[in-house]
């Protein structure tokens, strides 16, 4: 018995307004006069006339809206309405919260098989063709998971159910034969068991696997495969980082990131403030004497590409669990996010598929799975992190975008979260629960396995070995999952604020890349054998084979060991907080993973072999011819010029506000907020944020990032060394102190098979290793995606290989005493004295203004001083402002800080200490290790003193006058801060 | 010593600034707890301990279907008389943003909450004017806050507005203030019919409101505090450690204090 029920809106409707002014916005052209919408809720189970009138009431608020069971309410005339539904199997949360809200107000439980699935009618008026009705609907939805349909007036509007249905299940896994030839193990791995997708296996891994099935004298299931498949892939075992390259037999990883780490550790002595790092799933330093704070930036990039918007959500509930997965479970204090993207102006139509021979009109286009425009990709991903970040009550105080037409392919979606956890935990006599480190777990053989959260579906099937290959034809859309941020927040109040205090779990991790193949087969490393029985596993639908059950990425889940004396306990506890928790197995000892389905054994394997049989790949780099060095260019530019260089810098995505993002994600949540992500009177966005996470420590933590794609185009050494500096300097510049603070690496490669990738990879690990150990920085996490390649067509179905640049995202994050010592971007008063600090030299290789020149190499051990200096400077209350110089240069420095401050300035530039002659490279010169700072005129004397040593200048004072006056090598420029304001606020304006 | 009020703070289904309202009334000389919504239901009698309800802020069902209605209609299914019973006593209550959507779907208060104009999420601070007359803004005139959401517009018919006017219970208004002024921005953040941004019910003694006070209770949660501290130093003076939205939750301590 399927029913629908539509609620439209009473009065003036700000949805469908919007709707209306994105498609007039771009479609100008159209006779679209007005939009209205009407949300609707098809309803897939036995209800009578009765229910289904007291479900409308609830889900209709009667001073705004109305309700009708069984029609479609529409206006009075219109040209076409547009269904908007999703595919069957995709998360429809709007359609969850229904049926919940059918269930309670029935008081009556739906079957299993019973839903309630959500969909948008948008009903438009104005004289519209056809043909415009359905580039709207292109517009509004995205067909990897959303169906649009649509009616012109008078034609009705069916009731759709987009119900799971799969064959029946087999009750027991495939045999794979590996006995075969090489081409056919290399069919196997690129096409998957019966082209089902991807296993991204080597041959030599493949060869592993036969020659491990051989000894214990069978072939292997489909899913055994599968799981090798998924624990040695790239995405999860790192072995592009892990194995040996060239004369590095340990590999980069253990030689240049913990490796560094170490070394740090053991010159810090006493004051090393790692206590956890590398080794689960986020990294912890102390905070004080009761709590640690956490760290992990993860990646979430090809599915971002397919579904903007629902990989992003993903990107940050993902990692959101990495934190509640730190320990027995951090509480997750902060998000930050960054966004590599290309222009979103890009117009260039790019497809995963060729050209069919007879095709040619918009219809065929369609059917060569188009990527979506890069402006909606940039649209979908803000969402994302908007519904993801501010459903879950996390505060997001830092973030960015960078643009670059190599981001066309794929995006980069960086999304991190920092955690909180109490060093450990009381116990309590009365229950005979002992005091306990909550920083470290550990299953026990006996423990039950137990999964919470959301159920299991087709989602995201093939997640982890699909993120190790490139976006292509092929790319499975059941790689793409949608988050679900209340689930995930209900298991999170459960977990932190229950059911780990009371000690109920011996251990934790996400369900996040290879699901519970992953979990599990992580977590029985603790007892050393785990046993599953997959017919327990709540689905979503029925019909899932047992290798998808156990490879799915379903979102919102997470695997606990469980003593079996607790697990009434702790099952009534999530029973009050309405989240399924479900005992699917128990860990052993037995030194196996063994899985059963249908009362039979489909798995059974050496624990031992999966996660050590993995033959080694040795990798050789080779030198990259690298691009030739172009001078720069010798024109002098004149006044006007370099006025208008700096106004079209401000007015560029990757250094013009983006205060449209900032403002939409919640920074304040949670209370802990110090300073803001746009700062000043002008609103301009900051690269560090101060929170205090615990409300009654004076404490914060600083947080900040760092990154320079655009310098690989000439050497991804300087790249990763300058990544490495800004992060630092950034952290130095709100307050942080090189003592306390500690980095995180991700790095996004592409075509890293490649030699000459391998080789800029290892100049890049190298740099970190340089770069941490000078500055005392230690990695504490990091992660890496290695094939941000993009390989397709375009629009005249030529093969096309866009691959991102080498991109290394740098995360800081410190620890201060006092938070109220935080300083923020903007000048603050008229009469204030400017300083810069650091040498400007002729550095404009890769940079914001130029392509040709020097790439900004760093010098450490002269920054250093500099750093040490302004972190004492800032500690003793001396300085007004503080900005790191970065994209841009002194020129976008000079003009963030005005503009911030809403307050003009007089400097001359030709007083810098500086190698720059040119009046442009003094400008705009991105030379690392500098920082803009305002001071006070009364504590002039006693700052200078601090910078002994230190290539510090005054350069001139905060004036009264609102423009800002620059001297530079034989020129001076004048510019209105009106219009600097202008133009840093206009790329985004409208969005 | 007197007597501390006790607070209870509603949890569950993706509220989510429980922590920092609890840490708030404690700080000005409350008990608080937060109890799951289930719990509530299971044994209604836990509000009988309590002189103060909030229900707080976060995005209860993610806002799907509307924001405030799934969680609203279970309170007023399920704890509907329970609560009658709770304000019958002299009791104080207040809903915080998607706390006041709560309670305005569940009818405690009249009206409803819906999308801004600009149909986005909102992060920033407002300047509030206290109009009408309640225990929670005793001694306060005029107060920034900061808001953040996405359905935030407060919607009644006409005669609903009229009547609360009559009754003195449009309690703050957006106006223009030190941080609208500050940043150059509007006024009124989500286009809220006559600037309302929050009403009263039961005499004063239940405040719905979009702002959150409870993120405004430090002088570094302020958007220009660091402004500000330059002020401060320059002149001499004290730093305030205090933000505005202190004064709410320290009325409400005040009125069971001055009993």
């Amino acid at each position: 018995m399927v029913n629908r029920i539509a609620v439209s809106p009473k009065i003036e409707d700000a949805r469908a307004e919007s709707y209306f002014h994105v498609l007039k916005n771009i479609f100008p052209e159209s006779g679209l006069t007005a939009a209205f919408a009407v949300q609707a809720y098809t309803i897939d189970a036995k209800l009578s006339a009765q229910e289904l009138e007291k479900a409308g009431e609830r889900l209709a608020n009667p001073i705004i809206e109305a309700y009708a069971v069984g029609t479609i309410p529409e206006p009075e005339s219109y040209a076409y309405a547009i269904e908007i539904g999703y595919l069957p199997g995709v998360t429809d949360n709007v359609g969850r919260t229904a049926r919940e809200t059918i269930e309670d107000c029935l008081s009556k439980k739906f079957a299993d098989s019973e839903h309630v699935y959500s969909s948008l009618i948008l009903f438009l008026q104005g004289k519209l063709s056809a043909r415009e009705a359905e580039s709207f609907a292109r517009e509004l939805h995205n067909p990897l998971i959303e169906r649009a349909n649509i009616f012109p007036q008078g034609k009705t509007i069916p009731v759709v159910v987009p119900k799971v249905k799969l064959g029946k299940p087999q009750a027991r896994a495939d045999e794979v034969d590996l006995d075969i030839s090489d081409k056919e193990f290399l069919k196997i791995s690129r096409e998957g068991i019966r082209g089902r997708g991807p296993l991204a296996l080597s041959l030599p891994a493949m060869k592993a696997i036969r020659d491990y099935f051989r000894k214990e004298g069978r072939n292997p299931t489909d899913i055994e495969l599968e799981s090798l498949a998924q624990t040695w892939s790239e995405h999860c075992k790192h072995t592009i980082f892990a194995d040996p390259l060239d004369d590095i037999q340990e590999g980069i990883y253990r030689r240049y990131i913990k490796g560094a780490t170490e070394k740090i550790r053991k010159q810090k002595g006493k004051k090393d403030f790692c206590v956890s790092v590398f080794k689960d799933n986020s990294g912890a330093i102390h905070f004080d004497e009761k709590y640690l704070v956490t760290h992990k930036v993860e990646t979430h990039n090809s599915p971002s590409g397919l579904d903007p918007f629902g990989g992003s959500v993903t990107a940050i509930v993902g990692v959101n669990r990495d934190c509640l997965g730190f320990g027995l479970g951090a509480k997750p204090i902060a998000n930050v996010y960054g966004f590599c993207v290309a222009d979103p102006h890009d117009e260039r139509e790019l497809f995963r598929d060729p050209p069919s021979p007879k095709a040619s009109d918009g219809q065929a286009k369609q059917k060569r799975q188009p990527l979506l425009p890069a402006r909606r990709i940039l649209e979908g991903i803000v969402k994302g992190i908007n519904a993801g970040g501010n459903q879950s009550g996390i505060p997001t105080p830092l973030g960015f975008v960078a643009v670059d037409p190599s981001y066309r392919g794929k995006p980069l979606v960086y999304g991190g979260t920092v955690g909180l956890i109490l060093r450990t935990a009381k116990g309590n006599p009365s229950t005979s629960l002992r005091a306990r480190k909550l920083y470290e777990k550990q299953a026990k053989p006996g423990d039950y396995i137990v999964m919470i959260g959301g159920r299991v579906g087709l989602d995201g099937i093939h997640g982890a070995t699909f993120s190790s290959e490139s976006l292509s034809v092929g790319s499975p859309a059941t790689a793409v999952q949608i988050g679900d941020p209340i689930t995930q927040k209900k298991f999170s109040d459960a977990l932190i604020r229950e059911a780990r205090d009371a000690g109920l779990y011996s251990s934790i991790t996400d369900d996040g890349a290879g699901g519970l193949s992953g979990s599990v087969g992580e977590m029985a490393r603790e007892s050393n054998g785990a046993q599953v029985d997959l017919d327990k596993v709540p689905l979503k639908y029925p019909g899932l084979q047992p290798w998808q059950i156990w490879l799915s990425e379903s979102q919102e889940r997470m695997t606990l060991a469980v003593p079996k004396k607790n697990w009434t306990k702790l099952k009534t506890i999530f029973d009050r907080h309405d989240v399924e928790a479900t005992r699917i197995g128990e860990f052993t000892r037995s030194g196996r993973v063994v899985v059963r389905y249908g009362g039979k054994e489909v798995m059974n394997m050496s624990l031992d072999f999966l996660h050590e049989g993995r033959p080694v790949n040795i990798q050789k780099s080779q030198k990259s011819k690298g691009p030739t060095l172009k001078s720069s260019q010798g024109r002098t530019l004149e006044n006007s010029e370099l006025q208008q260089a700096l106004l079209e810098i401000l007015a560029r995505p990757s250094i013009g506000s983006i205060s449209f993002i900032s403002q939409q994600y919640d920074h304040e949540v949670q209370g802990s907020s110090v300073t803001k992500p746009l700062q000043g009177k002008g609103r301009v966005n900051a690269d560090a944020g101060v929170i205090q996470p615990v409300l009654n420590s004076e404490k914060g933590v600083v947080l900040a990032h760092g990154y320079a794609p655009w310098y690989s185009e000439l050497d991804t050494y300087a790249m990763a060394a300058a990544s490495i500096d800004t992060a630092v300097r950034n952290a130095i510049c709100a307050g942080a102190s090189l003592n306390y603070l500690a980095i995180l690496d991700n790095f996004c490669w592409s075509s890293s098979d490649k030699p000459e990738r391998l080789y800029e990879l290892k100049q890049a690990a190298k740099a970190c290793y340089d770069t941490a150990t000078a500055y005392g920085t230690p990695f504490i996490s990091g992660k890496d995606s290695m094939f941000n390649d993009f390989r397709g067509f375009d629009a005249k179905g030529k093969p096309i290989h866009i691959a991102a640049l080498p991109t290394l995202l740098i995360s800081a994050i410190g620890v201060i005493p006092d938070a109220a010592k935080a300083v923020t971007i903007d000048f603050k008063r008229v009469g204030d004295l400017v300083y810069v600090i650091g040498e400007t030299n002729d550095e404009l290789g890769a940079s914001e203004y130029s392509e040709a020149g020097k790439v900004p190499a760093v010098d450490a051990k002269k920054n250093m001083k500099a750093y040490r200096a302004l972190s004492k400077a800032i500690e003793s209350g001396l300085v007004a402002s503080a900005l790191s110089v970065g994209r841009g240069g002194l020129g976008v420095a000079l003009a963030k800080s005005a503009i911030a401050g809403q307050l003009g300035i007089d400097v001359d530039l030709t007083k810098l200490q500086s190698s720059a002659k040119r009046a442009d490279s003094v400008l705009f010169s991105e030379s690392q290790g500098r920082m803009l700072v305002s001071v006070r005129r009364s504590v002039q004397k006693e700052f200078e003193k601090l910078f002994k040593g230190v290539a510090l200048t005054n350069i001139g004072e905060v004036v009264q006058a609102a423009t800002v006056s620059i001297a530079l090598p034989g020129q001076y420029i004048d510019i209105s801060l009106h219009s600097l304001t202008e133009s840093y606020r206009s790329f985004f304006k409208n969005w | 010593m007197k007597k501390k009020p006790h607070a209870i703070i509603f949890s569950g289904y993706g509220l989510n600034t429980e922590d920092e309202t609890k840490a708030t009334l404690e700080q000005v000389g409350a008990t608080a707890d937060i109890i799951h919504l289930n719990d509530i239901i299971a044994k209604p009698s836990l509000l009988d301990k309590a002189q103060i309800v909030v229900f707080p802020g976060g995005f209860s069902y993610g806002d799907d279907t509307g924001s405030g209605k799934a969680y609203g209609n279970r309170v007023k299914q399920h704890l509907g008389k329970a609560l009658e019973k709770f304000l019958a006593r002299d009791t104080l209550l207040i809903g915080i943003c998607n706390g006041f959507q709560i309670i305005t779907s569940a009818g405690i208060l009249p009206g409803a909450l819906i999308a801004n104009d600009t149909a986005r999420y909102s992060d920033r601070w407002v300047d509030l004017e206290v109009q009408g007359s309640s225990p929670w803004l005793k001694g306060t005139k005029t107060f920034s806050v900061p808001i953040a959401h996405g359905e935030g517009k407060y919607y009644a018919p006409e005669e609903t507005l009229e009547k609360l006017k009559s009754e003195n219970a449009i309690a703050l208004k957006y106006v223009e203030g030190e941080t609208s002024k500050h940043f150059s921005m509007p006024p009124n953040p989500n286009g809220s019919l006559q600037n309302i941004a929050g009403i009263t019910g039961y005499n004063g003694r239940v405040l719905g409101l979009m702002p959150h006070p409870e993120r405004a209770v430090r002088f570094t949660q302020l958007p220009h505090w660091t402004f500000l501290r330059e002020e401060y130093v320059r002149n001499g003076k004290q730093i305030p450690t205090e933000g505005p939205g202190l004064q709410i939750f320290k009325n409400a301590v005040n009125y069971f204090h001055g009993k």
